[in-house]
């Protein structure tokens, strides 16, 4: 996984809530059996209307998505993840997110800001009046800036730090090979099993 | 302090806890389906790792399955890719595969409790949001992510943090005709699909009590619609006697075992929930939703509401959206709305009670002319069951279409979908904008209330077939 540290680019204001992961990737994209290739997936319903605020010029190369509240609700596929990381996002900020989306994300270096709904009410009013407006989410110190705007965030430790140094999940579990085994040793015998070993 | 059965379930499966770290939690039961699993594989393969317990895992095909010639290659060539995929991974990496055509395949959620591998006390996951179904045994169980499936596959273990809890305390009695999806989808639209953000909810009262292992099971799948990180029920005498013989529940001295332990499952009564909710039975209806997600619902005798009447400008605004979207207009009574298609299935009510209750509404009744009536049962086991009920005959003479098990029009990935514009009534959990295929249009409503919309082609509860005379005698 890549690192992340701080990042700075455009954004996009996406003045939407409760958008699930129907819209951010519909199902018949969940047929892929690859990580990559789901930039063109990306909000693929509203992406068919050329007013929608992704396909305007200006907001090509845009890096940061700031999204109204409860993002990401509904079906686990973590392919939401993969497709705002394939379109080339770096960070999401909403006021709330949804619990799996949010995992799916930070497990993938896709990192989720949460921050209250005036701060994206004030992101949003920036960016749609300056598309050209710059955006910097700082993981070291906590915080978003903008022009006129700034704004410490709270993740916790744990999250922050797999995330700052770009560590995979598995390695860190494997290290406590030990104690897996031990639980599995003190497992009772009634519980199920699909195969008989 | 007491604690509440979740947090006994958690404590239970603690491998390693660590101040500043999420909890390391043991897996009992994995299971897995063709869409969430391929890059899960792909990433173990690329690292050398192989999986540590497939005596734990267990694979199903249900998403992209075909529901009619299953015996034919399926035509789709991403689909087809999509399940040899699955079929591949499963050989290399020793795990159980129950493919199309074979007698145990089916929605994931319906076929690890048929199996009676999902376990009062366990956990138990699965790369699919709905997985909060099995949590109606008392397990912990929850949807995870494609990285997460990895993770699973080669540790058995998953880093979690902590929860909330929730109760919801259902008291008194269900009125006649008023069914789990009722409830459950009343309960969503009280508590929005939000409401349930970071909690586990456990469901409690007399009315949760009364319900079968299969109501149960509708009401925590629906747990995520709410936005919950899980559902459950304390496990009884219901759960022991409907695990009771199944393939993988345990039998001899470990049954008596088990019991023991299961019976210990129940929230302390000095327990407290981060947040209670209570609601009167009593009052609840047939209910179905307008919108365009499962929190906008409303009383099948109610009309489209005003968008103006939410206090909330982000609820006007998503009503605003779903009325354009849906083609209502507010103040339209939910019982003029036609539809064109009705779906009886999925992992919310493709069980055979579901198939029943719906039955017995068309039993001797004809489907309405134009109304395009599907019925797919939720494993191939469910079909056979109720085939050997006839309820299959009762669907066909009714003038619906009996099909094969899978995930069908749930979601669509197979060739079961709603054209553009086209307005269903479904039993399954979601109502999202083009869920059921692009355009289309979706109603969540019961079993029964998807049966009595069929005769009439509108929006309809079975007691408004009073009328509706059944002509022949089946
Ligand atoms: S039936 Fe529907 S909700 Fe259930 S697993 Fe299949 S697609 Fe998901």
């Amino acid at each position: 996984m890549e690192a992340f540290t701080t990042h700075t680019g455009r954004a996009v204001p996406l003045r939407r809530g409760n958008v699930d992961t129907d819209q951010i990737i519909p199902a018949h994209w969940l047929k892929k059996v690859t990580r990559d290739g789901f930039e063109d997936g990306l909000f693929e319903a509203w992406r068919k209307d050329p007013d929608f605020v992704l396909n305007q010029p200006e907001r090509a190369g845009a890096t940061v998505l700031v999204a109204g509240r409860d993002f990401g609700t509904g079906s686990s596929r973590e392919h939401a993840v993969w497709a705002l990381q394939n379109y080339g996002f770096k960070a999401v900020i909403s006021s709330r997110f949804a619990d799996i989306f949010r995992g799916n994300s930070l497990k993938n270096g896709l990192l989720t800001v949460v921050l209250p709904q005036e701060t994206v009410e004030a992101l949003w009013k920036l960016t749609e009046a300056d598309p050209g407006a710059e955006v910097t989410v700082d993981l070291v110190e906590r915080k978003v800036t903008a022009e006129g705007i700034e704004a410490p965030f709270e993740l916790d430790e744990n999250a922050r730090w797999r995330l700052l140094e770009g560590l995979d999940d598995i390695s860190i579990t494997l290290q406590n090979e030990e104690a897996i085994a031990a639980f599995e040793a003190g497992r009772p015998a009634y519980k199920p099993r699909t195969q008989v070993a | 302090m007491g604690r509440t059965l979740a947090e006994k379930v958690w404590d239970d499966h603690v491998v390693r806890r660590a101040e500043g770290e999420p909890d390391l939690l043991y897996i009992d039961l994995h299971l897995l389906h063709e869409v969430t699993s391929p890059q899960a594989f792909d990433g173990l393969r690329k690292s050398g790792r192989r999986v540590r317990r497939t005596d734990l895992t267990i694979a199903t095909e249900d998403h992209n399955t075909p529901t009619i010639d299953i015996d034919k290659p399926i035509a789709d060539p991403v689909s087809r890719t999509q399940l040899e995929t699955l079929r591949k991974n499963c050989a290399e990496f020793g795990i159980r595969l129950h493919p199309l055509g074979d007698a145990e395949q089916g929605v994931v959620h319906v076929v690890g409790p048929q199996l009676g591998l999902t376990q009062p006390g366990t956990t138990v996951v699965c790369g699919d949001s709905h997985t909060s179904t099995h949590g109606a045994f008392g397990a912990l169980a929850f949807g995870i992510g494609t990285s997460q499936v990895e993770h699973v596959l080669a540790t058995q273990t998953l880093p979690m943090a902590p929860f909330k809890t929730m109760a919801i305390t259902v008291l008194g009695e269900l009125p006649e005709g008023v069914t789990a999806k009722d409830l459950i989808l009343a309960i969503i639209a009280r508590i929005g699909t939000g409401g349930g953000q970071g909690y586990v909810i456990e469901y409690r009262g007399q009315a949760i009590e009364k319900l079968s292992m299969e109501a149960r099971m509708t009401i925590c799948n629906m747990s995520i619609e709410a936005g919950a990180r899980a559902g459950m029920i304390a496990p009884d005498e219901t759960t022991f006697a409907y695990l009771k013989g199944r393939d993988h529940a345990p039998s001899g001295a470990e049954w008596d075992e088990a019991v023991a332990y299961w019976k210990t499952l129940r929230t302390d009564e000095d327990a407290v929930f981060d947040h209670e909710v209570v609601i009167d039975a009593a009052e609840l209806a047939p209910f179905v939703t307008w919108g365009t997600n499962p929190g906008q619902g409303a009383p099948l005798s109610a009309s489209v509401p005003d968008p103006a009447s939410f206090a909330d400008p982000g609820e006007r605004l998503a009503a605003e959206k779903a009325l354009e979207y849906m083609g209502l207009s507010a103040g339209q009574r939910l019982r003029d709305i036609a539809v064109d298609t009705v779906f009886v299935g999925s992992c919310t009510n493709g069980r055979i009670e579901d198939l029943r209750s719906a039955a017995a509404v068309l039993r001797g009744r004809r489907i309405a002319e134009g109304v395009r009536m599907l019925v797919v049962p939720g494993s191939a086991r469910v079909a056979l069951q109720a085939v050997e009920e006839g309820l299959d005959r009762v669907f066909v003479e009714a003038g619906a279409e009996w099909r094969h098990a899978g995930c069908s029009m749930c979601l669509g990935m197979n060739p079961d979908q709603l054209s553009p514009g086209e307005r269903s009534a479904s039993t399954s959990n979601r109502n999202f904008e083009g869920r059921q295929g692009k355009g289309g249009r979706t109603h969540l409503v019961s079993p029964q209330v998807a049966a009595a919309t069929a005769v009439t082609g509108r929006l309809s509860s079975p007691a408004d077939l009073a009328d509706v005379p059944t002509a022949v005698e089946v």
